[in-house]
């Protein structure tokens, strides 16, 4: 770990989905806000005891669904009634029928950017580095271990009472991470 | 999770011995064993099979794009198709391919909204046997049109003619199913694929190895905060995907079902093809995955349990099929249209007759076997019922696009299609083709949803003690 740079965190790694559990559930009740739980999968229950509200992904979707079904239509409409009419064998030159299935894939197309993208909006991805990669424990995140980490820029950071709440939460090994 | 805490709480009430649940993960096997047995098969030494696969199918693929080649230098005249069949094997191998695709959505997309945990491991198999299948079944609609180089007319893009795509026509709609399909399979694997690259990344010895998945796992760090996003994301694109997945086939088959042939024109349609698309699709799942579980050592991931319900899936799905060939039947007869009968009993007992009755035979009868248990739980059993699945759905496109076609209204134009080693080529050359790509994903990536599988153990589940949870 390198020393230099600004203390970025404490980060107290556990040992089952259990522990974490019912630490995050302390380190909510003491009040932290800048703080997040690391676990290899997403973990039932986590949310709840974090605190966090719902998932806002949903509206991306629906901007982009309907932004897809829109376009959709005008498009069609555009193109087979308005720039360019095509009649054939007398029919209506737009019906929303006919439109239906070509606006109804586009509504998915862009709901599933929209989703993916507002994923990736929210939760400020990519991103090529964080300051938590520099601990070398950190790296089994993605395999068994699960970490808290308190962040120094949290109003109630303290160093040795964050480090106790850590430890008597269950972590056996709470390090500290500088940026 | 209770048939798991029945293994360890002893107080527990004991359920008879053939109701307990098979878990889904065998032998206990806990997180870091699942991430070393997944992503060791994208680490280490390429093994010799993996070479002995890879060198033909390469070769193979080289052969179908050489036909390609061929075909575009020369004109749709290489192939066997003429007027009046004038769809063939090119149509046939398109609905095939992207058939064999619906398995992996409904694995990853309806699966999931069913909450069938056992599709976690493998999902991401399959997902990607949908997007290689899509990629070869695009194909042969772009090279079918004959000036391939007026492909993009297609797309509404403006062009010098200043006239622009025509929407009523089901085969537009096509170009935008195929196209959604496409991109839509592609985001969801991408999506579920960046925790498992971050894996890989954190695992990584090699500079290179670090920057490229260090690059497409976009900096995950498993933060909570980006599991609850993401897996409402997750959700969202899972609850996309259905309805796309059903669109997509019943589009398919508008393509022949809004047409006048008779042998087409049929309501029953849509779901007949979506149901057959999800039956051929589990075949080639189990083609691939049974093979590839006993070579990777997947054993206590992908289970005996996964294969026995897979071959349920099969065996639902067939039956559907089958219900369907003789519901098409009921109605030509019920109908009284004298066409329509004609085109049926032409079918079967034409001159394509060997056709429709290999169809029966691998696509109606074969699955019945899946009643069994012993035949559900042997995997050699399944492996070749997985064949004939396969080998079924393709003749039963071929069955429904040339026999239709062969026989016209008027006797004078009345013929009998046989195919050019171009066509036959062509369609080899796409196995070549979708076994590269898959190879190439079996080699670089996690071919098992890592963090989706740890999921899904009872080490996952705060409230079990193997979760790590205390008594009181």
């Amino acid at each position: 770990m390198a020393d230099t740079g600004a203390k970025y965190a404490l980060l107290a790694e556990f040992e089952n989905v259990s522990d974490v559990l019912h630490a995050a559930g302390s380190v909510r009740d003491a009040g932290y806000r800048n703080w997040d739980v690391f676990t290899p999968f997403p973990v039932h229950g986590m949310d709840e005891a974090m605190g966090l509200k719902k998932s806002p992904v949903g509206w991306f979707t629906f901007l982009g669904g309907a932004t897809g079904f829109t376009c959709g239509m005008l498009m069609i409409w555009w193109m087979n009634a308005y720039d360019y009419p095509i009649n054939v064998g007398g029919k209506p030159l737009f019906s929303p029928i006919f439109s239906f299935p070509v606006a109804y894939e586009l509504t998915i197309l862009l709901g599933a950017f929209g989703s993916l993208g507002g994923m990736m909006i929210l939760n400020r991805l990519p991103r090529l580095h964080h300051p938590l990669f520099k601990s070398e424990r950190f790296a089994r995140v993605t395999n068994d271990k699960f970490f808290i980490a308190i962040e120094a820029r949290d109003p109630k950071f303290n160093d040795v009472e964050t480090r106790r709440l850590l430890e008597t939460a269950g972590s056996r090994h709470v390090e500290e991470v500088r940026d | 999770m209770a048939e798991h805490l029945i293994h360890t709480i002893p107080s527990m009430p004991r359920v008879p011995k053939e109701l307990e649940r098979q878990p889904l993960v065998l032998h206990q096997r806990g997180f870091a064993s699942i991430t070393d047995a997944v992503a060791g098969i994208a680490e280490g030494k390429t093994p010799k099979w993996w070479w002995a696969l890879f060198v033909p199918s390469v070769l193979l693929t080289g052969v179908c794009f050489a036909m390609i080649a061929y075909l575009i230098s020369t004109g749709v005249g290489v192939w066997g198709l003429m007027i009046p069949v004038a769809w063939a094997w090119d149509i046939t191998n398109f609905v095939f391919w992207i058939g064999i695709g619906h398995a992996g959505t409904l694995i990853s997309a309806i699966l999931f909204l069913l909450r069938q945990k056992w599709r976690t491991s493998i999902n991401r198999a399959a997902e990607a046997m949908t997007i290689f299948a899509v990629m070869c079944a695009g194909i042969f609609p772009l090279i079918h049109v004959g000036r391939v180089w007026f492909a993009w007319w297609l797309f509404p893009l403006p062009n010098s003619n200043s006239i622009w795509p025509q929407f009523r026509s089901p085969l537009l709609w096509d170009v935008f199913a195929v196209s959604t399909y496409f991109t839509v399979s592609l985001l969801f694997w991408y999506m579920g694929l960046i925790p498992d690259l971050a894996t890989l990344r954190d695992r990584a010895k090699t500079k290179i190895r670090q920057f490229c998945y260090g690059l497409f796992s976009l900096g995950w760090t498993g933060s909570n905060r980006h599991w609850s996003n993401y897996e409402k994301a997750y959700l969202l694109l899972a609850g996309l995907s259905t309805p796309l997945v059903l669109s997509v086939h019943s589009i398919v088959s508008f393509d022949f079902a809004v047409s006048q042939v008779p042998g087409w024109h049929t309501t029953i349609f849509p779901p007949y093809f979506v149901a057959g698309a999800i039956f051929s699709g589990f075949g080639m799942v189990l083609t691939l995955l049974i093979p590839l579980r006993s070579i990777c050592h997947l054993e206590d991931i992908i289970t005996t349990r996964h294969v026995e319900l897979m071959g349920k899936v099969v065996l639902a799905t067939g039956s559907i099929v089958g219900y369907a060939y003789g519901m098409e039947f009921f109605i030509a007869w019920y109908g009284g249209n004298p066409y329509e009968l004609y085109a049926f009993k032409n079918r079967a007992f034409g001159p394509y007759w060997w056709a429709y009755w290999t169809m029966v035979s691998c696509n109606v009868i074969c699955p019945q076997l899946f009643w069994f248990k012993k035949v559900r739980t042997s995997m050699v059993a399944v492996f070749i019922i997985s064949i004939f699945v396969n080998i079924g759905m393709w003749f039963e496109r071929f069955v429904i696009i040339v026999t239709s076609l062969h026989r016209d209204y008027l006797p004078a134009n009345w013929a009998y299609f046989s195919p050019t080693f171009v066509d036959i080529w062509t369609f080899i050359g796409t196995f070549g083709l979708f076994l590269t790509l898959f190879l190439l994903f079996l080699r670089f990536l996690p071919l098992i949803a890592i963090s989706e599988v740890k999921g899904v153990t009872p080490q996952a589940d705060a409230h079990s003690p193997l979760g790590g949870a205390k008594h009181h």
